[in-house]
């Protein structure tokens, strides 16, 4: 099967992959599929296909990795995509307002593509800027404080051929080019980088504690750097002092709550405890098992997540976690691994990365030689298996 | 608005946010004229060691929304193992109301790059990467400018500054995926995969990228790093608690007068942030809050005074993440909200592990059953059911974090619940949006 891709983007492809060790050039795959975007406005099933050949991979393995991302679009784009924060906080701020306004002044919905081929639209999730909320998007630069009217005022400017400056951000530029630059191309349109100074809510703190001639104080650039030698004596001096003291460690541990107003805040051990047991608002049929401290589950389970020197992880084999600092024995997981390695064949789409590159070649060729007999249906990028 | 007293302006601590103010920061050219690559130049002069003792000392913590121990995580790094090492840095913000992260690399990238090689150099990396959402397109653009001008000035490539080290950094653009904010997530996506989490262990400190250790730490974190190179650890504890060292940004959203970011020490209360802010806006009264984004459970007005620090907001049964405070007053409706929030986690849930993708799923039905005034009381139970079975029990954080507002909202605020069911509030919902909830 041909492409129809350019030298340009096939050199551009060259360069993607060089950024990225010789044996690592998976890495390249996200960055290529923006390239594909940025030439024909979406992920067709040409781009799959230019994508598994620039990088030897089959293209089961880069459709699979095209739909799983929202950025990469699947239908053909508008210029300007055009999307409106409808997460919780922009929501409840109007966000959701401007959305509805949006669909019935375009006449389309969510991900769809107005008759003119101008603008695309999308209802987004949270876009990180909750302090401009409710916010809107074109072409991911940044309309703030929208509502209803500035919304329409902004796509009817861009429908009438006109480019709005955003708020904060670069002078606009089509989502083609904008794709180039995804794929990690410098911005090189003349004082691009320089546009968008921040906002308000930006600054606010900061001009708060230069109104009030706030800053913090005791910082010398010059303070240095202490060898390990000397560190190492500080320890054991510290340690030392300690030992002398010896009740003096068990009180810091007891009142974990610093730095705060001390009388009125909560203490672990009370936490709950006034309250009427929460075990009573559940018909949960999971078992009812004592939990081990009165944490709340989220916070215990969050420690878990993250095990640090002291959290034990109980009930997974091989997950000894150390009592100092030194580094998880590796030894039960390589040994696993190996033992894993050696019971299975590895499959094409096998981890970790760095596929091997014959079986995909073989595959390719397989494939080129049963779909060229016929020139018959490649697969169908969208087809293969969305799971959003 | 009144100004804010004096006892608690002195909570505000300037330092990762104190560069904004010259709207020309994000040049190397202004950079170095405010303390830029000072911290580079003394770090290469220190042995690696050193700067992770240094880091451990400071009790600087990741700023993910995790906590955990920055220089313990670097100390993890096997050194002499014969691999290559890796640093990662996640700036795939995305958790709703953060949004500390974006500034940060927009108006101060810099600040980002010095930190990212000094830390590499701390762990013996020649590779660095930084995975960058997608969207943050214009943060971005000053990154990329930022990693170039620091090639062409010596700062980045072969033989920095003639010390001899050398290190490759590169912006990697994600496409739009709230999971790869998950460290290992992160790594499956750089590596070209679907972005979906690993089976932990093996830690990344040992089976990071390509296999090989690989740290991974957040924006704010790396980008702390050379203010400590700099004052050094002693410095650092001036601000914060015991246990929560050095400042934090803050960022205020919702119905206050003045939303936006403020770097304060950590352990400010809600109550000095919102005097900070200007307070709440007219008409509207505090009502439930998130600590840290949506993933941390709610707190509500009688949480005002909890301590913002890992173990103060832990204490409160909440966690402090990403420190993304975002407030809502009594007209705004805690069950419309968490309806909302799940909406979300069911979109980026990525599928792999049960538990979260169908929970996230029905929990979204059962909601827009009530919410349209159809509940029933057996629903309450069976949300409750259903958080218990993706708490704890799913693939990652992330069905973790969907439950947080779930149970917190049901705990604070059922007699909203009740009011859905029982007919007293009017649906929110209208009957169309209604498919597949029986």
């Amino acid at each position: 099967m041909t492409t129809t891709f350019t030298d340009e983007t096939r050199e551009r492809a060259r360069e993607i992959i060089a950024r990225y060790p010789a044996d690592r050039s998976r890495s390249a795959l996200l960055p290529l599929l923006h390239l594909v975007q940025a030439e024909e406005g979406y992920v067709s099933p040409a781009g799959v296909t230019f994508c598994a050949e620039v990088l030897g991979l089959n293209k089961a393995q880069v459709g699979a990795v095209a739909t799983f991302y929202t950025m990469y679009k699947r239908k053909p784009t508008g210029d300007f995509l055009v999307s409106v924060c409808t997460n919780t906080m922009c929501n409840v701020l109007g966000g959701q307002e401007v959305y509805d306004t949006l669909v019935e002044h375009l006449g389309v919905g969510h991900d769809e593509t107005t008759a003119d081929g101008t603008i695309t639209l999308e209802h987004a999730e949270c876009l990180a800027a909750c302090d401009y909320g409710p916010v809107m998007t074109v072409n991911y630069d940044f309309f703030d404080r929208v509502d209803p009217s500035t919304a329409v005022g902004v796509v009817d400017e861009l429908r009438g051929g006109g480019r709005p400056m955003p708020t904060r951000g670069a002078r606009l530029c089509t989502l083609k080019e904008m794709a180039v630059q995804l794929a990690g191309f410098a911005d090189e349109r003349d004082g691009a980088v320089a546009d968008g100074g921040p906002g308000e809510p930006t600054l606010r703190g900061l001009r708060l504690a230069q109104e009030h001639n706030v800053s913090v104080p005791g910082f010398d650039p010059n303070t240095p750097i202490r060898s390990k030698a000397e560190a190492d004596k500080a320890a054991a001096e510290a340690k030392a002092k300690a030992e002398a003291a010896k009740p003096a460690p068990v009180e810091a541990s007891a009142a974990p709550v610093k730095g705060g107003d001390g009388a009125s805040a909560p203490t672990p051990g009370n936490a709950g405890a006034g309250e009427p047991a929460p075990a009573a608002a559940s018909g949960s049929t999971a078992p009812d098992v004592k939990a081990p401290d009165d944490k709340s589950p989220q916070v215990r389970t969050a420690e878990t997540r993250q095990p640090d020197a002291g959290t034990a992880v109980p009930d997974a084999p091989g997950t000894k976690v150390p009592t100092d600092s030194t580094a998880p024995e590796p030894r039960d997981a390589r040994s696993a691994e190996a033992a894993g390695v050696a019971a299975n064949e590895p499959a094409g789409d096998g981890k970790p990365a760095g596929d091997e590159a014959g079986a995909q070649e073989r595959n390719l060729t397989e494939a080129k030689a049963g779909t060229d007999a016929d020139g018959a249906g490649p697969a169908d990028a969208s087809e293969t298996g969305a799971q959003k | 608005m009144t100004t804010p007293r004096p006892e608690t302006l002195a909570k505000l601590t300037p330092v990762l946010t104190k560069r904004w103010l010259s709207p020309d920061a994000w040049r190397i050219g202004t950079y170095e004229q405010l303390d830029g690559y000072a911290a580079l130049r003394k770090a290469l002069k220190a042995h690696p060691d050193d700067l992770i003792q240094l880091i451990k000392d400071s009790g600087l913590r990741g700023r993910g929304g995790a906590g955990f121990p920055t220089g313990l995580k670097w100390g993890f790094i096997p050194q002499g193992d014969g691999k290559p090492h890796y640093l990662v840095v996640n700036a795939d913000e995305g958790e709703p109301g953060t949004c500390k992260d974006l500034p940060l690399m927009t108006h101060d990238p810099h600040a980002l790059v010095e930190g990212v090689i000094i830390a590499s150099y701390a762990i013996r990396a020649s590779r660095a990467y930084i995975y960058i959402r997608g969207e943050a397109v214009h943060a971005a653009r000053r990154l990329r400018n930022a990693v170039q001008e620091a090639y062409d000035k010596g700062y980045l490539g072969r033989n920095i500054l003639r010390s001899g080290y050398d290190l490759e950094l590169v912006v990697h653009s994600g496409a739009g995926a709230y999971i790869c904010g998950e460290e290992t997530a992160l790594l499956d996506s750089l590596e070209g995969f679907r972005g979906q989490p690993r089976l932990r262990p093996p830690f990344p400190a040992t089976h990071g990228l390509y296999a090989s250790p690989t740290v991974v730490n957040n924006v704010g974190t790396i980008a702390s790093v050379p203010p400590i190179v700099l004052g050094g650890a002693d410095w650092w504890k001036t601000m914060g608690t015991e246990k929560s060292s050095g400042p934090m940004i803050y960022s205020l959203s919702g119905r206050i007068n003045n939303p936006g970011q403020y770097e304060c020490s950590m352990g400010v209360t809600l109550r000095e942030l919102l005097e900070l802010a200007g307070g709440m806006q007219p008409g509207h009264n505090l009502r439930f809050w998130t600590p840290g984004g949506s993933s941390t459970p709610l707190l509500a007005a009688e949480h005002l005074d909890v301590p913002l620090d890992f173990e103060g907001v832990a204490a409160a049964g909440s966690i402090l993440g990403t420190t993304a405070t975002q407030i809502f007053s009594d007209q705004d409706c805690p069950v419309y909200a968490t309806y909302r929030w799940l909406e979300f986690y069911h979109h980026e849930s990525c599928g792999k592990c049960t538990p979260c993708r169908e929970g996230n799923y029905w929990m979204v039905r059962v909601y827009r059953r009530i919410l349209s005034g159809q509940g029933t009381h057996e629903d309450l139970d069976t949300l409750l059911d259903t958080c218990d079975n993706i708490l704890g029990r799913s693939f990652c954080g992330l069905g973790d974090g969907a439950t947080s507002s779930v149970t917190s909202s049901l705990k604070y605020f059922k007699q909203d619940y009740l009011d859905y069911i029982e007919g007293r509030t009017a649906p929110k919902l209208s009957e169309k949006t209604l498919v597949g909830a029986h």
